[in-house]
């Protein structure tokens, strides 16, 4: 097969950007060694706020950023817009709402916060519930996302991948803590943002001749017909008798709390808030989020651009295509079965429609058909559409799409190892730290020295990074539908339990753990009846009041707020120690840096 | 310093730059993106541009008017932590 040797050139490559990138990493790690908890937790507190900026976009923005975002956009077209703004407006509630308050309490943890401000080992206990809960589905997906990139680009199966991205995260994680996490983040994401701007310039030039993508999306298309490439992709969908894309097709109310519930599970996410913690003032922690999403916006608002170049160009290159001509990064990725094609009609080429060209998955019969592409079982829909396509698939084959040099694809194997691994080692640092120190040292009261403590933050660390890897390797069936619950959770339970914490001082211990139990209780049950209980009813018909699961974390919220502010009007005001600590934390000055002996 | 004047202009600057935050995002990005796509900013329809791409520039300014316009009234009030 002719593709075969530049296939050859690119793994190479792959292996060597890959390999140059991990030993940075590695070499990062060693430099910034953790000696104490307070370097292992917070990073002692000293890390410039451009810096943490950096490490918070990196933190934050995962392998579904990078590798899914993009292609998700590219087929909901306006519905996208859930995603883009749900994930980039938190940052807004973080920084006014949350990040100050929370760097001037001054200790390490999220749940150290529960357990000061509601008075009591409960409240502490309820957000370690909810922390686990919440960073153990997310650090799963990442890790099943560190082996497909290995599988697709290094030829490596899927295990051997996750072991590798394991090893490497164990080295830095355990060894550095928050401080050696901190700086390999910023290295991330200087590596991820490079990896993901570099192919959607050379798209938007090829597309469009403008070499910024977020102009390119609005410029006009290149082809001599004179239209911008919205209105092209517009015209083209609706005349293969698609949605218009920039026209949605969810319910308003739906595109509403989705938008809602992501932003305020975005501020509610542990690893997100945990990294405020690691700034020197309180100033700092204002500018820092500021900073943090500039780094995400850069991302941010080149996936829309990204999305649309992609759309258009998978459009261009398969549509009414006979299949023998067609490009062979068609053919490669249904090799690894995200690409297969039904010749319903018995042209010979390939027609690309509205629907599904058949249920579920592709079974593929082994045989070859006469065009040479792969045979399937599944019985074809009643559509005219002859293409299934992974949506996961667009950023790692857009490259190849629009035939860039195979440089270009082994740096983005790079970037999203990149996203996948600062994120994975951010969630996995809150996992080990609220074990060993909400739970034992706080919790079970386990008289514990700080050397002692630092051991079982380090062992904690290594156990959730097995127990990671394995869900990475063995990943329960609905990964993918997880991050919803993440969100939700996070939305229902942590934020709004925060946020009367520092803003409402009369709110009481019993308030808050009504409030946070009913959220997450109401959340869960009603993101699981739909997800895995009874999924035939998951339409819109069926949800309450339209809205679907990934929005129901909003109702959650304001479930919260109701049983809070209902329930804390008969217990007693929290105590003066409360209430003294609540003006303690709305004043900036004075701020100390968490003491290496608590 | 007067710690309630203090937290008054506080909760004053973020009700604005919240309220600007909801217009925005929620209000144009979504509610009203209908009638906005009926205008045209250059090759967008403007509803379009500020859901992907307007809204995420006015998040980033929020925050840093907001740290901006905090730190003078924190030196203001005497509660400066530099």
């Amino acid at each position: 097969m002719a593709w075969q040797t530049t296939e050859m050139d690119t793994t190479t490559l792959s292996y060597l950007f890959v390999g140059l990138s991990f030993a940075l990493y590695i070499g990062i790690a060693i430099w910034t060694r953790a000696s104490s908890t307070n370097e292992f937790y917070v990073a002692g507190g000293g890390v410039h706020p451009i810096a943490n900026g950096m490490a918070t976009a990196a933190d934050w923005m995962s392998a579904a950023s990078f590798l899914s975002m993009a292609g998700i956009i590219a087929f909901m077209g306006y519905d996208g817009t859930v995603y883009l703004m749900g994930w980039t407006g938190g940052y807004v509630l973080l920084a006014l709402l949350l990040a100050p308050y929370l760097r001037k309490f001054g200790e390490f943890t999220v749940p150290d916060f529960f357990g000061s401000r509601y008075y009591g080992k409960s409240a502490r206990a309820v957000a370690v519930v909810c922390l686990i809960l919440i960073s153990f589905t997310y650090v799963a997906g990442q890790m099943r996302g560190v082996g497909i990139v290995f599988s697709n680009f290094l030829g490596v199966d899927i295990s051997t991948g996750v072991i590798v991205g394991m090893a490497v995260v164990f080295v830095y994680a355990v060894l550095g803590g928050m401080k050696g996490i901190t700086y390999t983040q910023v290295a991330q994401y200087v590596v991820m943002i490079f990896a993901y701007l570099v192919p959607a310039v050379f798209i938007s030039i090829l597309i469009t001749d403008n070499p910024i993508p977020q102009l390119g999306l609005g410029d006009t298309v290149n082809d001599g017909s004179g239209e911008s490439v919205l209105d092209k992709l517009d015209n083209t969908l609706v005349g293969l008798g698609f949605d218009a894309y920039t026209e949605g097709t969810k319910d308003t109310i739906d595109i509403f709390a989705i938008t809602m519930a992501l932003m305020i599970g975005t501020a509610g996410l542990p690893h997100v808030i945990v990294r405020f913690f690691t700034v020197p003032k309180v100033s700092d922690a204002r500018s820092s989020a500021g900073w943090a999403l500039l780094f995400i916006a850069l991302l941010y608002t080149t996936a829309p651009a990204v999305g649309a170049f992609s759309r258009l160009n998978f459009i261009n290159t398969v549509h009414d295509q006979p299949y023998v001509y067609i490009d062979d990064w068609f053919k490669r990725w249904e090799d690894v079965g995200l690409i297969a094609w039904v010749d319903k009609n018995a042209d010979g080429a390939v027609q690309y429609a509205p629907g599904i060209p058949f249920a579920g998955k592709p079974e593929f019969t082994g045989q070859l058909t006469e065009e040479g592409s792969r045979a399937v079982t599944n019985p074809p829909s009643d559509t005219r559409n002859e293409v299934y396509v992974d949506r996961d698939i667009m950023v790692l084959a857009n490259p190849e799409i629009a035939a860039l040099p195979g440089w270009v694809v082994a740096l983005v194997a790079a970037g999203a190892l990149a996203a996948a691994l600062s994120t994975a080692a951010g969630l996995l640092l809150v996992i080990s730290t609220s074990i060993s120190h909400d739970l034992l040292k706080k919790t079970l009261q386990w008289e514990l020295t700080d050397k002692q403590e630092l051991r079982y933050a380090r062992l904690a660390a290594g156990t959730a990074i097995v127990v990671a890897g394995y869900l990475g390797i063995n990943p329960p069936g609905f990964v993918a539908e997880v991050v919803a619950f993440a969100f939700g959770l996070a939305a229902a339970s942590l934020f709004p339990a925060i946020l009367m914490g520092i803003f409402d001082q009369r709110m009481n211990r019993e308030g808050a753990i009504t409030g946070m139990l009913a959220g997450l209780i109401f959340t869960l049950i009603y993101i699981t009846w739909f997800k895995f209980i009874d999924p035939v009813s998951n339409t819109a018909e069926h949800w309450w009041f339209g809205i679907s699961p990934e929005g129901i974390g909003t109702v959650g919220a304001l479930l919260n707020f109701g049983a809070a502010y209902a329930v804390a009007r008969f217990f007693p005001a929290p105590p003066d120690s409360v209430r003294q600590l609540v003006e303690r934390i709305r004043i900036p000055s004075g701020v100390e840096r968490p003491h290496d002996h608590p | 310093m007067n710690k309630s004047a203090y937290w008054r202009a506080n909760l004053r600057l973020m009700a604005v730059l919240l309220s600007i935050w909801f217009v925005v995002s929620f209000g144009f990005g979504i509610l009203l993106v209908e009638p906005l796509n009926t205008i045209r900013l250059g090759g967008f329809k403007l509803g379009f541009w500020i859901a992907q791409q307007g809204a995420i520039y006015l998040f980033v300014i929020l925050i840093f008017v907001y740290a901006a316009r905090m730190r003078r009234i924190d030196h203001q009030h005497g509660v400066a932590d530099d």
